[in-house]
Parts: structure tokens; sequence; C-alpha cells
């Protein structure tokens, strides 16, 4: 079955180009609807036969190269278009198709009645072929196309409803529209693939390839652990996986990506796109593994992100901003489990996490759909009798997130936990579970503010439950965020940890470089798993007292810790940092200091200056000093001098 | 290898020499009586009747510049001829080609006119 | 008789387009109402000319007595300039059409200017890259101020002329040093002896000369400063001819005397590699300040000499063949771009500004989605062909140990994304505040279109062109 793989990508590329070239031809939106996800829906039935089939099959059977065609070829180096299958990348294809099928029926009813309903499903199918590409990719090279490709989505998509303003909460106030979030996006994630590019570049130099096969075979030969060139090119790779799965300092983008559809967010949040950075480091684990000081500064930034995004999510009041915050912190747990060496725990949150992520989002978007477009939580309230499913489903996403057992985020959450305690450190653990505390406080905060409590909308809108189109894929997210984590049930609960027994194979060479002591039970681990349920149960509690209750409590704390709330309000003033640091500079750079300085006055005035000289030397020259093709004729010269320098005098 | 130019460059510093010498020499042995007539700009006897920093009309670089071009063409012509025989067919051909070229341009000048003077 | 046959043949694409030229020539003496005739007999013999050319790209040989060299990469640079020229020639057709300038001579300049290029890269021989370079220089002065009731136009022409003269002076300077230090023009020999005399000065300072010439014509920093001023007030289509056929050209040369062999000393390298970054720093963060779509993509264009300029400073064959392969793709971008432009552009240089495309994605979305195509490119998006031009050049200087200079090009090429992407931004997310008219004919649309997909062609396919070009040196 594994040959079948290319047409996995095939079916959403078919559904980009018939609603991309014929969109306009398709007269029903219905039609156009059922393509876009009828597409997604045949690609994950693929991938879950091939998955059926690899699962039937001995571990050391389940990996195929499937080759297409050679791309490129100069010399020796060749890299062809082939799709890599093996138990890492079907997961994560899984998730992909699966995931993103779900938000595409809700999007048949989310975007019904939009004037861009044909492009809106071309860009989410491209979308999804992008990310595939980037997933089953058997090299560097393909990985890069999808990678580039996704970016590319991600900046039509967030820009989709571009005449639309956006409060960005920070820079720009007011004039800001959609379109500046798209274009934050894409150039931040440009920065990230910067990273990518030169790491490539290096794996070339190093390996003479770009293959996944040849290159993680023969790097623990070719390096040897904490060598400089596999630390450059590790940290390189990471700067790209900053960028994609935001990250500091790159994360600044995500926040802004909810500027497009609320579908969108989701399938940018949930299922595609930020977890690229995740499975392209476990992709690489090998390379990691070699590579001890990388890894350590992937556990730092991952977790400081993860405490930075969980503070800023306490106080915000878009709800979309709340999740986007949420996703940051959450990307940060997977970064951490990445760098403490557990990459197992990484891949398994990210599949949890998309549940979970998704059905919040569409939960949003269901309720911004009811509110008419509200999405202040300070505007809502009361709002689960009138959205029974929304609420129900919301409230199980959001117990999911907190970690509560049995549900999904429980258990991947525990693992990171475990794992940041028993191979990184007791430091790690503290600050993984105080923002294990603080993501329970701000999700119930959003829930408590959003369906709890008294009505705090006008009269003019009536919040209704949305269509069955769009709660179906509610519930059937919400039983995933049930069930989803019982494939990672740890040995010391009783599970066989499906999940770590079929990746297994994938990072068994990182793992045997890492060589963790295996502690077999150990007590302390039923402790922490106590503590983690205890802190996420008291924030809930804390959250649903504060709000529901003693809504002035939060007025107080805001009022006696105002400095601090600004700061928290606004951000950590990174927006505003960056813009004062890099954008203006840059921007008054080229046209003030290259242009107008350089061009116009450094090598003008050097030009007059040395017009100067001679006209004082000679006042016969002062007629050639009328124009400028004479001043051009003198920068000439000066650049005549310095190539003879150069060449003569080195 | 540069001293097969050193009777260039003497040739060079006996023609500077030359020059000056000589200019200098009529200045200082020839008589000098000017008067209005001999200081006026000399046109071919025609009384001048406007200043000489005049635009010239841009028929004048036509016709001087094909003048050179064409002119040109019988300096390549000269060689050839002497060497007509030694050249032989191949040599033939080959002047053939280029004066086909020529006369291919000069067909072009004619009928757009740009050897009219209207 | 029979000792020249061999050297006819081997040279038949230069002779076709020569015979095209005078053709042209006489149809415009003999027939009134001749412009119909000659842009279809140029189209043509260009089409000719290429189908002639390829076959030719298998075979390797000289000519005239070692004056050129034939088949090879001579044929495939060949082949780009006929590509340049018959697209410059569809496109401008129209331009000059809505300017009442429609010449037949126009396609004349055109089609000798290219002859000019063809003999650039044949040259294997100083003497030859002189005579060419003036041929394609002097048609392409007339050409810049083709719109004669235009005064940017005319100021192009002549800001063009004078410091392209001033520029061949220091070329044909540095011609006679090196003939003066080796007592030779041939580039075969200046190559195969580069290290006996890469002590002498006066050599060196024969090829920094040289350098400075050719720099001049590619429009690498600092002799850039003409590159913005010209571009801007030249015909629209001719400026796309000049940022791809004569800097392919001026590259063909370069591509002869370094990186055929490969002997480079070392202050060459550097020196190439200084140009090569300050041309793409200059170029790509002083586009960000442009508002003017054709000023923008001319200092794009110093910033692509750039790149390339980094192929040649890295001195192995992936930097060579990089370029060879960016060479074709940019000639398909560029000129594809500067196309789009000339359709948008109304008369007196209006419609030129980024304004000006504003909703063009609603209005135009034929024209809008193929303009994406191009800045994409150009940007080196995958999977266009800019992107692999741009890898294989900076992999290329990592093989050399240049790390610095690739990671200046990718930060580089990071900085362009922000102005390619804005005229996509404004043609998709802004709202269209005027009228936009575009006029174009049916064959010019089916150029662009064409070269679009030639564009995903080798984006999704680059080794069928790949492997060509390894066999060209």
């Amino acid at each position: 079955m594994h040959q079948f793989v290319p047409y996995i990508l095939l079916l959403p590329l078919i559904g980009f180009l018939v609603n991309g070239l014929f969109g306009k031809k398709i007269g029903s939106e219905t039609a156009a609807g059922l393509i876009g996800a009828g597409v997604i829906g045949l690609a994950f039935v693929l991938a879950a036969v091939i998955v059926g089939e690899m699962a039937g099959s001995p571990a050391e059977d389940r990996k195929h190269i499937v080759t297409l065609f050679q791309w490129v070829a100069a010399g020796s180096f060749s890299v062809s278009v082939a799709y890599q299958v093996d138990q890492l990348s079907m997961l994560m294809t899984l998730v992909v198709t699966g995931v993103g099928f779900l938000i595409h029926v809700y999007s048949i009813g989310y975007m019904h009645g939009d004037p861009g309903f044909r492009r809106f499903f071309a860009y989410m199918n491209l979308f999804i072929f992008m990310m595939l590409n980037l997933v089953l990719a058997g090299n560097f090279l393909l990985m890069f196309l999808g990678w580039e490709g996704v970016g590319l989505c991600s900046f039509l998509l967030i820009g989709f409803w571009h005449d639309r303003p956006f409060d960005t909460g920070g820079y720009a106030p007011g004039t800001a529209m959609t379109t500046d979030a798209a274009k934050k996006a894409f150039i931040v994630n440009r920065i990230g693939d910067f990273g990518f590019l030169i790491a490539m570049f290096m794996i070339v130099g190093a390996f003479g390839t770009l293959n996944f096969d040849e290159v993680f075979a023969r790097a623990p030969y070719v390096f040897e652990a904490g060598n400089a060139t596999v630390f450059w090119i590790t940290l390189l790779l990471f700067l790209g996986a900053t960028g994609k799965s935001a990250q500091i300092p790159l994360f600044v983008w995500l926040p802004d990506a909810m500027a497009g559809p609320t579908p969108v967010s989701a399938l940018i949040h949930a299922a595609t796109m930020v977890t690229a950075g995740v499975y392209m480091i476990a992709r690489c684990s090998i390379l990691y593994a070699l590579a001890p000081a990388t890894m350590e500064i992937v556990a730092g930034v991952g977790l400081a992100t993860a405490l930075v995004a969980a503070t800023i999510g306490l106080v915000q009041n878009d709800i979309k901003k709340v999740l986007a915050y949420s996703t940051v912190s959450q990307l940060g747990y997977m970064f951490l489990a990445l760098g403490v060496g557990s990459f197992t725990g990484g891949v398994f949150h990210v599949m949890t996490h998309a549940f979970f992520k998704a059905l919040l989002f569409l939960g949003a978007g269901s309720v911004i759909h009811a509110m008419h477009d509200e999405q202040d939580i300070q505007k809502m309230g009361g709002l689960a009798p009138v959205m029974p499913v929304t609420y129900r489903t919301f409230l199980i996403a959001a117990l999911a997130i907190a970690g509560i057992p049995p549900l999904a985020g429980f258990f991947s959450k525990d693992e990171i936990l475990w794992k940041a305690f028993s191979q990184g450190g007791l430091g790690y653990w503290v600050v993984g579970w105080m923002v294990a505390g603080l993501t329970a406080f701000y999700m119930f905060r959003l829930v408590s503010l959003t369906f709890g409590g008294e009505a705090r909308w006008g009269h003019d809108k009536h919040p209704h439950e949305s269509p069955k189109l769009m709660t179906v894929p509610l519930m059937v997210l919400a039983i995933l965020s049930v069930v989803g984590g019982f494939i990672g049930v740890p040995e010391s609960l009783g599970g066989s940890n499906v999940i770590e027994r079929w990746l297994e194979p994938v990072f068994a060479p990182a793992m045997a470089k890492l060589a963790f002591v295996q502690t077999g039970h150990d007590p302390a681990e039923y402790l922490l798993m106590a503590l983690s349920v205890l802190i996420a149960a008291g924030g809930i509690a804390g959250a649903r007292y504060i709000y529901l209750r003693r809504a002035s409590i939060a007025d107080g704390i805001a009022g006696r810790f105002r400095p601090f709330y600004a700061l928290l309000w606004n951000k950590y003033f990174i927006d505003e940092l960056y813009d004062a640091v890099i954008v203006r500079p840059i921007a008054a750079g080229s046209d003030r200091l290259l242009w107008r300085f350089f061009d116009i006055g450094v090598i003008d005035g050097m030009v007059n200056g040395t017009a100067h000289l001679v006209r004082l030397a000679s006042g016969s020259l002062r007629k050639l000093q009328s124009g400028n093709a004479q001043n051009y004729a003198y920068g000439f010269l000066v650049g005549i001098i310095l190539v003879l320098g150069v060449i003569i005098f080195r | 290898m540069l001293e097969q130019y050193i009777p260039i460059g003497f040739m060079f510093i006996v023609a500077i020499i030359f020059g000056i010498v000589m200019s200098k020499l009529s200045e200082w042995l020839g008589p000098k009586n000017p008067n209005d007539v001999k200081l006026s700009t000399y046109e071919s006897g025609m009384e001048p009747v406007l200043s000489a920093r005049e635009r010239v009309s841009v028929k004048y670089y036509m016709v001087a510049m094909l003048f050179i071009l064409f002119d040109i063409e019988v300096v390549f012509l000269y060689p050839w001829a002497v060497n007509f025989r030694s050249l032989g067919l191949f040599g033939f051909v080959e002047m053939l080609v280029f004066t086909v070229v020529l006369m291919l341009g000069y067909i072009y000048l004619l009928k757009k006119g740009a050897l009219k003077w209207q | 008789m029979d000792l020249l046959t061999p050297h006819l043949l081997s040279i038949g694409p230069l002779l076709t387009l020569v015979a095209v030229a005078l053709l042209v020539l006489l149809l415009e003496s003999i027939i009134t109402k001749s412009e119909p005739v000659s842009f279809w007999t140029s189209v043509a013999g260009l089409l000719v000319s290429i189908g002639i050319a390829v076959p030719g790209i298998a075979v390797h040989g000289s000519a005239f007595g070692g004056m050129l060299r034939t088949g090879g990469s001579a044929n495939y640079f060949s082949i780009i300039f006929f590509i340049c020229a018959l697209l410059t020639i569809v496109f401008s057709r129209d331009y000059l059409k809505k300017r009442d300038s429609v010449f037949g001579e126009f396609y004349l300049l055109i089609l000798f200017a290219t002859v000019g290029m063809v003999l650039m890269a044949a040259a294997a021989d100083l003497i030859i890259v002189f005579l060419g370079i003036e041929l394609m220089s002097i048609c392409l002065y007339v050409l810049a101020g083709f719109i004669r009731g235009s005064v940017l136009s005319n100021e192009s022409s002549l800001k063009y002329f004078l410091l392209g003269a001033f520029a061949t002076g220091f070329l044909l300077y540095g011609i006679a040093l090196l003939y003066g230090s080796t007592g030779s023009t041939s580039i075969t020999f200046l190559t195969e002896h580069f290290e006996t005399y890469a002590s002498s000065r006066l050599f060196l300072a024969g090829i920094g000369l040289l350098i400075v010439g050719l720099a001049f014509k590619i429009g690498a920093v600092p002799f850039h400063m003409w590159v913005p001023d010209v571009y801007q007030g030249a015909p629209t289509p001719v400026s796309g001819f000049m940022a791809t056929g004569a800097k392919a050209a001026a590259f063909s040369i370069i591509i002869g005397l370094f990186a055929q062999r490969f002997v480079h000393g070392v202050q060459i390298g550097t020196l190439l590699a200084i140009l090569a970054a300050a041309s793409m720093i200059l170029g790509n963060v002083v586009a960000i300040a442009q508002t003017n779509v054709k000023r923008m993509l001319a200092y794009s264009s110093i910033a692509h000499a750039g790149y390339m300029l980094t192929g040649l400073a890295a001195g192995n064959a992936y930097g060579r063949d990089g370029i060879l392969f960016y060479l074709l793709a940019y000639a398909f971008m560029n000129l594809g771009a500067f196309g789009l432009i000339s359709f948008m552009e109304q008369e007196g240089e209006k419609h030129l500004t980024f304004d000006d495309y504003a909703g063009l994605g609603t209005t135009k979305p034929f024209l809008a989605v193929l303009m994406s195509v191009f800045m994409f490119s150009l940007a080196g998006i995958p999977p266009f062909a800019g992107f692999f031009g741009k890898y294989y050049i900076f992999v290329g200087a990592v093989q050399a140990d240049m790390t610095w200079l690739a990671i200046v090009g990718v930060l580089m090429s990071v900085v362009s994304v922000f102005y390619y992407l804005r005229l996509v931004m404004v043609m998709y997310f802004q709202d269209t505040l005027i009228g936009q008219t575009a006029s174009y004919s049916a064959s010019s649309a089916a150029f662009v279109v064409l070269a679009a997909l030639i564009l995903l062609g080798l984006g999704v396919f680059p080794s069928s062109l790949l492997a060509i070009i390894t066999t060209l040196y």
C-alpha cells in the first residue's frame, strides 16, 4: 500500500486546482465545499489504510521511500522528489489530514455565503498539500518546499479578509489591516527560513547529500558529539523551527495570525504549520542528540516561551488571542520535551494538542459566529444555555488542555513533565508545573467569562447554536480530546504506551546516543502526577471562583499590580521592541541611510568632494561639475580605485 | 619586450619637440603686422555674418558620418586589392560579402532619405 | 572553400541572425508600411535561430583561427539571448503602438544588439569581445532613447551613452594592458597562463580594468549608479532586455575568463566576493524604499547581479552551473515582469507606482496571477526556477568556504521578499483606487503565460536543464 503515498498528496492538489481554476464555474457552494473537504477526507482514509497495513507488518518493514522522479542533479549530488513513509511521518499525516478534514467540514458551515468561498477552499487545500509535503518529504529540500509553501499559504489565508481592519493591540493602532498580520507572518517566517537554508547548505557541505536516510545514518560517524559544525547546523535548524513553531524570539506572528478566518486559525494552530518545527526537530533527532548544547538551548527556549506566553494569556480579552497565546505556550512545552530528549513526548503532545486546540478554535469560531463577529470575552457571558453543544465541547477541550485525567492533555503533558524532571532536572519541572497551573487558570477564565455568569451582551444580539455542519466536527473532536490520550498511557499507570512503542524505531539512534538511565518505576512519578493534577485543579477552581463569584477580585489584583498588569496586557512590549529595534531602523536605513545617505550622500558626497579637490587643482574641470551623470562617472572612478586597490595591493 | 617600443617613443618625443619648435620659430621669426581684416574670421572668402558659436544642422553630421563610414571601406579594399591574386577565390567571396553588407546599408540610407538635404 | 565550410556551419546561429537582421534592413528600405513584415520576419528569424542553436549545444569547437568558440556554452548563451530578444520584440510592439513609435527599426536594433551579444558569448579573443560589446551597446543606447517625445527616455539614453562610453574606455584600456603584459589577446591563452602572469601588476591591473568594464555592464555596485535612471527612462521592454540579455552577455565573458577553468587569483576571488556582497546589500535594501515599480526592478536587478557574482566568486562548478541556470531563469522571470509592467503602463510614464497595482487581483486576475508568479520566482520561493538558481549559487559559495557570502546572500534574499511581496500584497489585498487599464495583444499574453509555465517547469524539473548545463564547458 505504501506506494500509494503520493496520492495522499495528489488529492489536496487536485482539490486546489479544481477550486482554484474552475471555482467560478462550480455553481453551487456545496459542491465546492464538498470537493474541498472530500479530497482531504479521502486522503485521510488512504493514510489510515496505509497505517493499518504498516501496523500489520513487522517493525523493521514499516519504513519505505517512494521516489517519484529525480528533481535536482549536479555531479554526485542529487535530490529526488521522494516521500518517506515511516511511523513518524504517517502519524503526522493522520493528524494533518484527520484534523484538517474536520476543519474543512466545519468551514463549509462557517464560510457559508462568503464571496470568497471557493478561493478559501482552494487555499486551504493548498495549505494541506504543502504541509503533507513537509511531513512526508524524504529529504531536506522537499521538506523546505513544504516549509516555504505553508508559509505562503498562511500568508494568503491570514490576509483572506483583506479589507478588514485588525486590532493588533499594540503597534499601528487603528491603521493596521489583516494584511499587515499576513505580511508579518510571512516575513517573520522568512527569517526562520533563513536559518533553515543555511543549515541545509551546511548539511550538503558535511554530507554531500540531503536525503534523510543517508544524512541520519552517517551523522554518528561523521560527527563527534558536541562537534561545532553539528552545533551550528542544529542551531540554525532550530532558528527555522522558532519561526514556524512560534517560539521566542520569533513567536510574534502567531497571535496576529488570528486575523484570518477562524478555521484558518484552527488549521494553523492545531494541525499544520506550527507543528512543523516540532516535527522537523523530531525528524532530525539524531543530529540533535549529537549536539547537547543545542538541546539545552531548545529546552530553555521552549520553557521560557511556555512561561511568557502563558502569563500574557492571563490578561487578554480577545477570545482568539487567549487561545493564540495558549498555543504558543503549549508549543513551548513541546520544545521542552524535545530539548530534554523526549522526542516521543513532543510528538505525542503535538497530536493531543491538535485535537483540543482545533476544538477550542472551532468552538471559539462558533461563539464568534453566534455573537456576530464579537470577539471580546468581556462582552459575552451566559452563553452556556444558549449554545449547549459548543459549551460542552469547549469545556471538554479546556479540561483536556488543563491536564485533567483521563483526558488527552493529561497524558501528554504528564509525559513531558516527567521527562523534564527525570532527564532534565528539577528546575525544568518546577517551571513547567507552574505553567500547567497558569494554563488551567487562563483557560477557565476564558470559559467562565464566555459561557458562565450573566449575559453581558446587548439586546441587539441573538446568539444561537451553530448549524450541524459546524457542531458535528466539534463533537468528533471532543471525543478525540477525551480518548486521544489513551494511546500514550504510561506503563506506570498500567498502560502499554502504544505511541512510544510505535515511534521507538524512529528515535532509536538518537536515544542510543543520549543513553538515558532507565529508572524503571519511580515512586516520584506518581507524586509529580498528583502534584500536576492538583495545580490544574487549583487553577480551574481559582478561575471559576474569581470570574464567576467575585469579579471584583480580578479588578483588585489588576489595580494593585498595575505596572505588571500593563506589562502583560501589552505582551511585554515585544512587538513594540521589534518595531523600534528592527523594523524601523531597517526601513529608515533603506530610505535614509543606504539610499539617501550612501547612494546620494556618501557616493555623491565623495564624488563632490573629489570634484571639489579637482576644481581647486584645476579650474578648467569646473564645467564637468554640473549634472548627475558626471557625478556617476566620478563614482565610477572611486570604484575603479577600489577595484585596483583590492586586486593589486592585496 | 618594451625595448621594441623605444623607436616609437623616440618618434613621439621628436614629433612633440618638432611641433613646439616649429610653432615657436614661426612666431619668433615671422613678421607681425596685424590689422582688422587679418584678425577677422576666415570663412572661405565670405563675409562672416554670425558668431562662430552657432548650432550646426544635424544634416552636416549625418553626411560627415556617412562619408567616414564609406571612406573606411576603401581602406579595407586597398590591401585586399594589392593581395588579390594570392587570396584567390576565398578573398573574392570574402570581400563580396563585406561589400554586400555595406551595400544593404547604402540602400537603406538611400531609401530612408538620409542623403536628401531637405 | 573547403577550409571555410565547417567554420561557417559551426557559427550557424550567428549567421542566421545576421542574415535575418540584414533581411529586415532590406525590407525596411524597400517596403512601405514595413512594420508588420519586419515584426513577423524578426520573430520567425529568432525562432529559426533558436532551432539552429539547440542541436549545436552538444558540439564543442572553435572557428576562425581561435577567434570564436562554437557550440557548448556559446550556443547556450545564444539561446538565452534569442529568447530575450524574442520576448522583448513581442512585448514592445504593443508598447510602441501605444506611443505611436512603432517603427521597424526597433526590431532591427534589437536584432543587431543580439548579434553583438552572440559575438560576446562566442568570443575567444578580447578583440571580438570588444567588437561584440560595442555592437550591443550602441544599439542599446539608441533603444533606450527610442521614445523620442519622452524626456525621461532621452535622458536615459544620453546617460547610458556617456557612462557606457566611459566604461568601454576602461575596458579597452584593460585589454591594452593585458596585451602589453602578455603579448596576446586570446582568452584561451590568458586563462592557460594565468598563474604565470599573476604576479605581474600590469597584468592584474588589466584584469581589474576588464572587470570594471564588465561590472558596469552587469550593473554591479559600485558601477551601478546608471541602472535605476536608465531602466526607469528606457521603454519598459528595453529595460527588461538590458537587465536580462545585456547582463547575460557580460556574464558570458566573465565566466569565459574566470570560471571556464576556475583560474582565480586570491585577489580576484576576493574582489568578486566584495562586489557581490555590496551589490546584494545595496540593491536589495534600496529597492525597499522605491515606489516606482520599474525603479524597484532596477535595484532588484543590481541585487541579482550580486547573486550571480556570488557564484563566480565561489569559483567551482556548482557556482558556475548555478549562474548559467539562473541567467536563463532570470531571463524569463524578469522579462515577464517587465512585460507585464509594459502592459499596465500608460503613456507618459504613468501607472508605474505600487499604488497603481492596487486591486489588480480582482480587476485583472489574469495579469495579477502571472505577476505573482514572476515576483515569487524573483524572490526565490520554491517551486519556481528562481529558487534553484539561488540554491546552486549559494551551495557553491559554501563549498568554496565562503559561507559568509552565502549568509549575506540568503539574508538579503529574505530582505528581497519584502518588496516583491509588497507588489503581490498590493495587487491582492488592497482596493482599487482608480480604474486600471491594460492593453496587450494575444501574442504577448501567450508569451507571458509561456514564460510563467517555463519558470514552473524549470522549478519542478531543474535536472533536465542542469544535465545540459554540466556539459557546456
